[in-house]
């Protein structure tokens, strides 16, 4: 049995947050500045031009990239040889998310209940955890944090069987179509398909922090994330949804088995801010 | 590139056109959810609001905290439609501008034809970049939403693209259907 001491795991997630809401991932900086080459709408490529500039300025700075410094979702996978001593898992989470929220002047955007009276915690808290125990005695952190203009364009429907490769692709092109300019495009997809209504859902979010250049394993889902792509860059959505080629910088599907009866598809949008960072203690 | 200052004049308005990019300088409101839904309760109830909204501008924004040595922390603009409940009524109080990011319903297009107003885009996600532009910030009205408080920003060549001019001509329409299909 490994122990780890709780104060290690808040020290890593405020490190996480910190990281993230004011340096890009250099895949997506790379992406972006490929996508401003190519873009062929003038005033497409002037939003991209303007987006590395602002991650330049963030980076040098340490201003959060943008204002809407997210809802904190981590992801943890602990090894089952793995005892936590000095604390629990969540609290140190919390105390992480706190005190990154508060040392890097991130906003703090989270409201202690949704619909009757919607007051803020003040320190952005608490943070969505998700839970996987796995064999080992590592843990694994991984720190998303999630702006809502992009989170608010996100969908899930319960499709049919007979629905099959053709609706799955009409949902989520329709789903793209609709969000149009308000989830900050170009945008990164995320795309969870089987699994239960909730299990779709967490692939999707999953998806939206995995490395640009990382396809799915299985061919046709491979295939079928680069057809999405294609087509999504055909709706003349562009950058800033001002017009143009760059809508989207990647789709990512994540699958797992699901019932006889059902075919889940839960679409996850992220904003070209993608923030996320991860770590092994 | 126009420069305009803030705030806005009619002439100015009626000759700005869906795509113009302009350079903003002079002063103006922030504004999202919480503050426009007490704006328009307000107004609703007949009583004055915490600021005179005649002619101004509106920004949809919800800035972080201001680093010291910064007037202001990041600050790009949250998606408009959440405020579309509430913009109708605030046009009819004589608001002029708008910046924001995203589509608007078509109520809120009817009412900037109406009042002759205009909705200016920012670019969502440049938020530091943007703060640059900004010069100073003050607190005018509701401390308590924090983030979501009022703030009286001064800006200096803020840049904007015009998204729907008064005659209701829509960027973003025009821009996709030049680029959809290629």
């Amino acid at each position: 049995m490994r122990i780890v001491q709780a104060e290690t795991i808040q020290k890593e997630i405020t490190r996480l947050f910190l990281d993230a809401g004011v340096n890009i991932e250099k895949d997506v900086d790379t992406c972006l500045k490929n996508a401003a080459i190519n873009e062929p709408s003038p005033v497409g490529k002037n939003v991209l031009e303007q987006i590395i500039q602002n991650n330049e300025i963030a980076k040098e700075e340490k201003l959060p990239i943008c204002q809407d410094t997210g809802m904190a979702v981590v992801f943890v996978n602990i090894g089952q040889d793995v005892h936590i001593e000095g604390g629990s898992l969540e609290n140190a989470i919390n105390e992480g998310v706190r005190r990154a929220y508060d040392e890097g002047y991130f906003r703090k955007s989270i409201v202690a209940e949704p619909l009757f009276n919607r007051k803020n915690t003040g320190d952005n808290t608490p943070a969505v955890i998700h839970v996987n125990i796995v064999d080992g005695d590592k843990i694994e952190l991984l720190a998303i944090a999630k702006g809502f203009g992009s989170e608010n364009m996100s969908a899930i429907k319960m499709l049919v069987p007979a629905d099959g490769v053709e609706g799955v692709k009409k949902f989520v092109l329709e789903t793209v179509d609709k969000a149009g300019p308000n989830p900050c495009p170009p945008i990164i997809i995320g795309i969870g398909i089987g699994g239960s209504f909730e299990k779709a859902a967490i692939m999707a979010k999953k998806c939206t922090a995995k490395p640009l250049d990382y396809s799915n394993p299985d061919t046709n889902y491979a295939k079928l994330e680069d057809e999405l792509l294609e087509s999504i860059n055909k709706l003349g959505i562009g950058p800033g949804g001002l017009g143009g080629r760059t809508t989207a910088l990647k789709v990512h599907i994540e699958y797992a088995p699901t019932h006889i009866a059902g075919l889940p598809v839960a679409i996850n949008i992220c904003c070209h801010a993608s923030r996320h960072k991860s770590c092994i203690i | 590139m126009i420069s305009l200052q803030l705030p806005l004049r009619d002439e100015d308005i009626l000759r700005l056109r869906a795509g113009d990019s302009v350079l903003l300088t002079g002063h103006l409101y922030t504004a999202r959810d919480a503050a426009h839904k007490r704006l328009v309760e307000l107004a609703d109830l007949g009583k004055p609001l915490p600021f005179d909204i005649k002619n101004e501008t509106i920004y949809y924004v919800g800035p972080a905290p201001a680093p010291p040595g910064h007037a202001v922390g990041s600050a790009g603009p949250t998606t408009s439609y959440r405020m579309d409940a509430y913009t109708p009524k605030l046009l009819e109080l004589g608001l002029k501008g708008m910046i924001g990011k995203g589509k608007r319903s078509d109520e809120v297009i009817e009412a900037i034809k109406k009042h002759s107003a205009v909705y200016f885009g920012a670019t969502g996600g440049a938020a530091a970049l943007i703060s640059k532009s900004i010069i100073s910030s003050e607190i005018v009205a509701y401390p308590d939403l924090g983030a979501e408080a009022i703030r009286r920003f001064t800006v200096e060549n803020f840049p904007v693209i015009v998204l729907i001019d008064c005659l209701g001509n829509k960027q973003y329409d025009i821009g996709k259907e030049q680029y959809s299909g290629i």
